[in-house]
């Protein structure tokens, strides 16, 4: 399979005052189209700081990260966030859904950016809640929702613009057993129906079942790998 | 342009679930607008009330070295010569004193200009009209009131009998000066002025109408060459720009001053309104950017919720003081004739202007930083959430 997503030593470091934090050490890490990697480890060890730079929300102190052709280092503020618009979907652990708008106004949201019509936003945003199974929710806002419904929709939103890859961080770490049970076979659904590539962090051994790839983390390093 | 004009309205639709801490900034600012346009109101009312008493070719004739009526004196001789003078259409002699009477909203009593003269006075003031009973009979105890002296003091109904400087006298008449200082004064004949406050046969000042306005200086040059003269002439513009000047600028400056120690706080209010405003909002901030929504639109709208806050400030504040003061009539001692003069607030639209143009200047000093802010927070900083 063709491989979407390259880390080459790949390292973060923060600096907080005169500290430095080595957050990732020497990362290189190899995805392929259509592959679902569960990214697990302890808190702490820089999961979330990996998969923010794959999904290009930060860039790293030194190495390269190519995902889809690209090298992540080239683009910065206006262009990498035309590139995330166009490759990447986020799902986050709290949702991060607009309280003000709809179910089906905030899964359009990532259309406002495209030069779609109003009326093919509105088609696409719906197909993208059929998809998540919430069409008869389309009208409720987030606060009428519950958590996993919450959390398909902010999937949906992931979707809706056709992207290759969606990064999950903790997707259902603030969800019970059956509903990220549930989310989990959606995500599960969506890599395998749907031909997306996917990378989840969590906490969740249960969704290493899901996953096709386990990859952990200890001290900002990737330790071993499970098919 | 799109995505700033739907995160606008993304931040708008928000801003319903403010309304509290929103209005802060609106009343904050709101009060600003009010104090800094309603001081100036004062400003202009004032002087308008000076400058509309003066008419282009009319000048006043006070005795040489005085720069007041309530000072001045003029003798029949100097009167009679100065009437007589070539260029000199129409002379008003006039006497001027100040009496007690009792104010309407205190009680106490206050000084109210007295004016004594003949039917010339009339002459020379063609914008003076009786608006109700009739002007006073020469040789008798009657008394016309301007509409604004009968607002401000007591018993000057048409009908009543007012004492004052041991002499007695009935209202017969109100009159109107289209808004001038003569509206705050009581006018009286003068040869029954003369009798009653003991002044002989003189006056305290003349009005005079010119032929051509510019001819002043050429008349003070030959009364000052006339050795039976010691008067000078000034126009009325000249005699009341001088009085009111300083009155004027004093009231701007303490307006400024006011308007600029509130602006300080209401600024501080924005800015702490709009940082919590957009602060409360981090998460949300950070994952529009995540999605690929640029940071200059998020500065854009945040700029535009703070403007619109403060614009409705402005509004709220200039259009309080409107309702209230527009046309609004006070009264200041005049520190140089020792009387008061009522004059009306004048809310214009140049004030509400600059009002709205404060408003406006503290909404971007209140938004701005905050939206610069929060657009350069590092988008993994910010959706941590800390
Ligand atoms: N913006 C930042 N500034 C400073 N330090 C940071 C920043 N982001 C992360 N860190 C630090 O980097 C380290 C790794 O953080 P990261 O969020 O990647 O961990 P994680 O594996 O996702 O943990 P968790 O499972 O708790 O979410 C932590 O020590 C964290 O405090
Ligand atoms: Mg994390």
């Amino acid at each position: 399979m063709a491989q979407l997503v390259e880390c080459r030593e790949v390292s973060k470091q923060y600096t907080r005052g005169k500290e430095t934090l080595d957050v990732l050490s020497g990362i290189n890490l190899s995805i392929e189209k259509g592959d679902f990697l569960a990214l697990m480890g302890p808190s702490g060890s820089g999961k979330t700081t990996l998969l923010n730079l794959i999904g290009g929300l930060d860039h790293p102190s030194s190495g390269d990260i190519i995902n889809g052709g690209a090298n992540l280092n080239d683009l910065s503020g206006r262009a990498l966030a035309k590139w995330r618009s166009e490759n990447i979907g986020f799902v986050f652990q709290f949702y991060n859904l607009l309280p003000v708008l709809t179910a089906q106004r905030n899964v359009e949201l990532p259309l406002l950016l495209t030069r779609l019509s109003r009326t093919q936003r509105q088609k696409n945003a719906a197909t993208a809640l059929e998809i998540v199974g919430l069409t008869d929710r389309a009208r409720h806002r987030p606060g009428e929702l519950s958590g996993g419904q919450q959390q398909r929709v902010a999937i949906a939103r992931a979707l809706v613009a056709d992207p290759e890859l969606l990064v999950c961080d903790e997707p259902t770490g603030d969800l019970d057993r059956d509903t990220a049970d549930q989310i989990l076979n959606l995500l599960e659904l969506l890599n395998r129906d749907h031909g997306k590539t996917i990378i989840i962090v969590t906490h969740d051994p249960k969704a290493a079942d899901h996953a096709k790839h386990v990859l952990y983390m200890d001290k900002g390093e990737l330790l071993a790998t499970t098919t | 342009m799109g995505q700033t004009l739907e995160i606008t309205l993304l931040n708008l639709r928000n801003l319903s679930s403010r309304l509290g801490s929103s209005s802060v900034i609106v009343v904050g600012i709101a009060g600003v607008v009010a104090v800094l346009v309603g001081l100036l109101s004062m400003a202009v009312g004032f002087e308008a009330a000076l400058t509309s008493t003066s008419m282009e070719n009319r000048a006043i004739v006070l005795r040489g070295g005085s720069n007041n009526e309530l000072s001045s004196a003029i003798s029949i001789e100097e009167f009679n010569i100065l009437s007589g003078m070539a260029g000199i259409e129409a002379a008003s002699a006039e006497l001027y004193v100040v009496a007690d009477v009792p104010k309407k909203a205190t009680g106490k009593p206050a000084n109210l200009i007295v004016r004594g003269m003949r039917e010339e006075g009339f002459v020379v003031r063609p914008e003076v009209e009786i608006v109700a009973g009739r002007i006073f009979q020469p040789g008798k105890g009657e008394l016309i009131a301007g509409i604004k002296a009968v607002d401000q003091f007591q018993g000057l109904d048409i009908g009543s009998k007012v004492d004052f400087r041991e002499s007695g006298w009935t209202v017969v008449g109100h009159f109107q000066s289209q808004g001038s200082a003569y509206e705050s004064e009581i006018w009286v004949d003068l040869a029954v002025a003369q009798a009653n406050f003991r002044r002989g046969g003189s006056a305290s000042s003349a009005r005079v109408l010119l032929e051509d306005p510019h001819a002043v200086e050429l008349l003070n040059a030959t009364i000052s060459e006339d050795p039976r003269m010691d008067v000078s002439l000034q126009t009325e513009a000249e005699f009341y720009a001088g009085q009111s000047a300083s009155r004027a600028a004093l009231i701007n400056t303490f307006g400024y001053m006011v308007a600029v120690i509130m602006a300080v706080g209401a600024v501080f209010a924005a800015l702490n309104t709009m940082y919590t405003a957009v602060s409360a909002r981090t998460v949300e901030i950070a994952t529009l950017r995540a999605l690929g929504f640029g940071g200059l639109p998020v500065v854009v709208s945040v700029l535009i919720e703070s403007l619109l806050l403060a614009a409705l400030g402005g509004l709220l504040g200039g259009g309080l003081v409107y309702a209230i003061f527009d046309g609004y009539t006070a009264s200041t001692l005049n520190s140089a004739s020792f009387s008061q003069i009522a004059f009306d607030f004048a809310v214009t639209p140049e004030l509400l202007q600059l009002g709205i143009t404060w408003a406006l200047l503290l909404g971007l000093v209140g938004g701005l930083f905050p939206a610069v802010r929060a657009a350069r927070l590092p988008i993994t900083t910010a959706l941590r959430g800390e």
